[in-house]
C-alpha cells in the first residue's frame, strides 16, 4: 500500500517537472544507450571474425615459423618446397597440404593498374581453404610443376583491371612479368576491414622465380578429422624442427586463432563498455544533483508531509523512488535507443552489431543501481529535515 | 474533569545558534483539555510559534515534560512522534501549505496516506470532510483554482480528516481579508463545537483571541496570563484588562532585566501549573512578572 503510493507520488513529481526530468534522464539514456551499442558492436565484430575464421575451412592447421602469440615479431621463414614434401609425407596426403608465399605487387592490364597481394600457391588451395571460382578454372598441378605464368584473380582485382570486359584469357603484368588470367574467384567480402577479394593467385614456383627466392612463408594442412588435429600438428612441428634445428615452428588450429582473436576483441569490448560506463556514471551524478535541487525546492512540501505524519523513512523512500524511477525510465529508454541504433548500424553500415541479453540486463541493472546510489544522499537529507525549519522555508 | 489532550510541564526550548544559546521558551506549563477552545496570543518573537510547534509534536522541548495524547514526547523516536502527530494533531497554517498540482480531495487525503488507509477509503473520507467545510463542489480543484478562503478550508479539512484530538491553528486568518477570515474562524469554532476537537489558535490579533473562551498570553518565552472568560464572543469587557494589561505592564521590566529571566520563568510556570486547567482565571499570570 505504502509502496504503491510512494511510486505514484514519485511519478507525479517527475511529471510536474517534465523538462527537468527529461534532461536528467538524458544523461542516463546516453550512458545506457552507449553501453548497449558499443557492447553490441564489440560482440558483433567478434562473432563475425569467428565466422570468418571458421569459414576458412574446417580442421585447418596453419604451420608457420616462429611462435604464434600476440606481440612477437615475425620470423624469416627457412621453409622451402622440400619441407612441403616432408610435411606431405607426415600428413600422408599431398592434397591436404597448401602453401603460400605472398607479396604486394602492382598488377597491370593495359592502362589500368591495381596494387594487390600476389600469392604463390599450390593447386591444393581451394580444397584446403574453402574457395570457389566464379569463372574459369583454378591452377593445376601441371601449372605448378612447370611454373606456368597463369593467374587467378580475386573479385575486386578483376573488377579493377577489367571493368568492362571478360578477364578470362587476358594478360596481366605482375612485377613486370606477364601472366594469363585463367580464373576469377567468387567474392568473399570484407574481413576486419581487409578486402579479401584483393588478391591474385599464381603457381608457387612462378612466384619464387618472380621474386628470386626458394622460400615459402607458411604451410596450411587440412586435417582428416578434428580429434587428431593437435597430434598431427605436433608431428609436423617435430619433423620441421628436425629439418631446421635453429628455428621454432608453430602449428595453430582455428580454435587457437579464435582464442587469441577472442581475447583481443574481448578486451576491446570491455574497454568500450568501460568508456560508456563512465558516461553512465556522469549521468548518475546529474541525477544526484537534480535530486538535491528537488529536495531543496520541495522543502516546504517535506515539512508539511512530516507535519501530517510522514515518518523520516516515508520521505526518504519517496525521494529514493523518484531517483530510481528517473534512472529506470532513462535506462529503459536508453536500452531501446541502444538496441535501435545497434540494429541500424548493423543494417546500413559495414560494422557488425549483435545485441546480447547480458549487456541489456547489465545496462538496466547499473542504471537502476545508479539511481539508488545517487539517490540515497538526497533522500536521506530529505528524510532528516527538521519539520519546523522545513515548514518555514521559502 | 477529562483527561488532558496535551500537557506541558515546565517546558523550555533553547536554540543553539553558532554556539550561543537562545532561549525561545523558558519554562511553560500549559494543559489543553479535550474539546477546549484556547487562543494563544503574543507578539512576534514571544515564543508562541515555538510553543505551537512543541504542542503539535513538530519539535521537542529541551527541558520539562511534554505529554501529547497521553504519551511523553521524550520517550518517542522520530517515527513514533510522526505517527503521534498523524493520529492526535491537526495543523492549520497561515500559509495554507497545500500541495500544488494536487486536487483538493487529494490534499485532504494526504494524512491518511501516512496512516496506511486505502486509496478508495481515503477519497471517500476526504470528500466527506470537504463537504463538512462547505467545499463538496470543489473536490477536483487545485489550490491555484481556489480562493484564499477556500484554500484555508481545504487545509482545515486536511487537519480534521484524521479525527485528531487537537486542532492547532497558526494565524489561520493571517493571509485572509477580514470577511474571509471571519468565515474561517466561524468554521473552526463550529467544528470545535460539533466534533469536539480541541482548538488551539495561535494569533497576534487580540480581536481574534477575544473569541476564545480561554486565552493564554505569551511573552518573552513565558506565559504571562492564562484566563477563562464566561462570555467569549461578546468581546468588550474582559479583553483589555486580561490580555493587554498584563503583557504591557510586565514584559518591559522582564526584558530589561536579563539575569532575572530563568528564575522568573520557572516561578511563573509553577504558578500557572497549580492553577490549571481552566481553574477560572484569577490574576495568576501576575506571578511571573513579580518574580522577574
Amino acid at each position: 500500500m505504502r509502496v504503491a503510493e510512494a511510486w505514484r507520488v514519485a511519478l507525479d513529481a517527475l511529471r510536474a517537472n517534465r523538462l527537468r526530468s527529461a534532461l536528467t534522464m538524458l544523461g542516463v539514456i546516453i550512458g545506457v544507450a552507449s553501453v548497449v551499442l558499443l557492447v553490441a558492436i564489440g560482440t558483433g565484430t567478434k562473432q563475425k571474425v569467428e565466422q570468418q575464421v571458421e569459414g576458412l575451412g574446417s580442421n585447418l592447421l596453419l604451420v608457420v615459423p616462429g611462435k604464434l602469440d600476440v606481440g612477437t615479431a615475425p620470423v624469416v621463414s627457412p621453409l622451402d618446397l622440400k619441407d612441403v614434401d616432408a610435411v606431405s609425407r607426415v600428413v600422408g596426403d599431398p592434397g591436404r597440404v597448401a602453401v603460400t608465399i605472398a607479396s604486394g605487387a602492382t598488377a597491370r592490364a593495359g592502362t589500368r593498374s591495381d596494387f594487390t597481394t600476389v600469392q604463390g600457391v599450390l593447386e591444393t588451395t581451394p580444397a584446403v581453404f574453402t574457395r570457389s571460382l566464379a569463372r574459369g578454372r583454378y591452377l593445376t598441378g601441371a601449372d605448378v610443376d612447370t611454373s606456368r605464368r597463369v593467374a587467378v584473380l580475386g573479385a575486386s582485382v578483376a573488377r579493377a583491371l577489367f571493368p568492362d570486359r571478360d578477364p578470362l584469357g587476358q594478360q596481366v603484368t605482375l612485377a613486370g612479368v606477364r601472366f594469363r588470367v585463367i580464373g576469377v574467384f567468387t567474392p568473399l567480402g570484407q574481413s576486419l576491414g581487409v578486402d579479401r577479394d584483393d588478391e591474385v593467385h599464381i603457381p608457387v614456383t612462378a612466384a619464387q622465380r618472380l621474386w628470386g627466392t626458394q622460400r615459402i612463408d607458411g604451410i596450411a594442412v587440412k586435417a582428416p578429422d578434428r580429434e587428431r588435429i593437435d597430434q598431427l600438428g605436433d608431428r609436423i612441428v617435430a619433423e620441421l624442427s628436425r629439418r631446421h634445428p635453429d628455428t621454432e615452428f608453430s602449428a595453430v588450429t582455428q580454435q587457437q586463432i579464435l582464442g587469441v582473436l577472442g581475447d583481443i576483441l574481448g578486451v576491446l569490448t570491455g574497454v568500450l563498455a568501460a568508456i560508456a560506463g563512465i558516461s553512465l556514471l556522469v549521468g548518475g551524478v546529474g541525477v544526484s544533483n537534480i535530486m538535491l535541487v528537488s529536495v531543496r525546492e520541495r522543502t516546504r512540501e517535506i515539512g508539511l508531509r512530516k507535519a501530517v505524519g510522514a515518518r523520516p523513512r516515508d520521505i526518504g523512500v519517496q525521494f529514493l523512488l523518484e531517483a530510481v524511477l528517473l534512472t529506470s525510465i532513462g535506462g529503459l529508454t536508453g536500452m531501446a535507443l541502444g538496441v535501435g541504433t545497434a540494429l541500424l548500424v548493423d543494417a546500413v553500415s559495414p560494422i557488425p552489431a549483435a545485441i546480447t541479453w547480458w549487456s541489456l540486463a547489465l545496462a538496466f541493472g547499473v542504471s537502476a543501481a545508479v539511481g539508488i546510489v545517487f539517490g540515497v544522499v538526497p533522500a536521506q537529507r530529505a528524510g532528516r529535515l527538521d519539520p519546523v525549519v522545513a515548514l518555514r522555508a521559502e | 474533569m477529562t483527561v488532558a489532550a496535551i500537557e506541558a510541564v515546565d517546558v523550555s526550548r533553547t536554540y543553539e545558534l553558532d554556539g550561543v544559546s537562545v532561549p525561545a521558551l523558558r519554562g511553560v506549563s500549559l494543559t489543553i483539555g479535550q474539546g477546549e477552545y484556547v487562543a494563544v496570543i503574543g507578539p512576534s518573537g514571544s515564543g508562541k510559534s515555538t510553543l505551537m510547534h512543541l504542542l503539535g509534536g513538530l519539535d521537542r522541548p529541551t527541558g520539562g515534560r511534554l505529554v501529547i495524547g497521553g504519551r511523553d514526547v521524550a520517550t518517542l523516536t522520530a517515527p513514533e512522534l510522526a505517527t503521534l502527530r498523524n493520529e492526535t494533531i491537526g495543523f492549520v497554517f497561515q500559509a495554507f501549505h497545500l500541495l500544488p498540482r494536487t486536487s483538493a480531495v487529494d490534499n485532504v487525503a494526504l494524512p491518511l496516506v501516512y496512516r496506511g488507509v486505502g486509496a478508495r477509503q481515503r477519497r471517500e473520507r476526504a470528500a466527506a470532510m470537504l463537504g463538512r467545510v462547505g467545499l463538496g463542489h470543489r473536490l477536483g480543484h487545485r489550490p491555484n483554482q481556489l480562493s484564499g478562503g477556500e484554500q484555508q478550508r481545504v487545509a482545515i479539512a486536511r487537519a480534521l480528516v484524521t479525527d485528531p484530538a487537537v486542532l492547532l491553528a497558526d494565524e489561520p486568518t493571517g493571509n485572509l481579508d477580514s470577511a474571509t477570515g471571519e468565515a474561517v474562524l466561524e468554521l473552526l469554532e463550529r467544528l470545535n463545537v460539533e466534533s469536539g476537537v480541541a482548538l488551539v489558535m495561535v494569533t497576534h490579533d487580540p480581536e481574534v483571541a477575544a473569541r476564545a473562551r480561554r486565552r493564554v498570553a505569551v511573552r518573552d518565552g513565558l506565559i504571562r496570563s492564562d484566563t477563562v472568560h464566561d462570555r467569549p464572543l461578546s468581546g468588550g469587557d474582559g479583553r483589555p484588562e486580561t490580555l493587554d494589561a498584563a503583557p504591557s505592564a510586565e514584559p518591559r521590566s522582564a526584558s530589561g532585566s536579563g539575569p532575572g529571566h530563568p528564575s522568573g520563568g520557572s516561578g511563573g510556570a509553577t504558578g500557572a501549573t497549580g492553577r490549571l486547567p481552566r481553574a477560572g482565571g484569577t490574576g495568576g499570570p501576575g506571578g511571573p512578572g513579580g518574580a522577574g
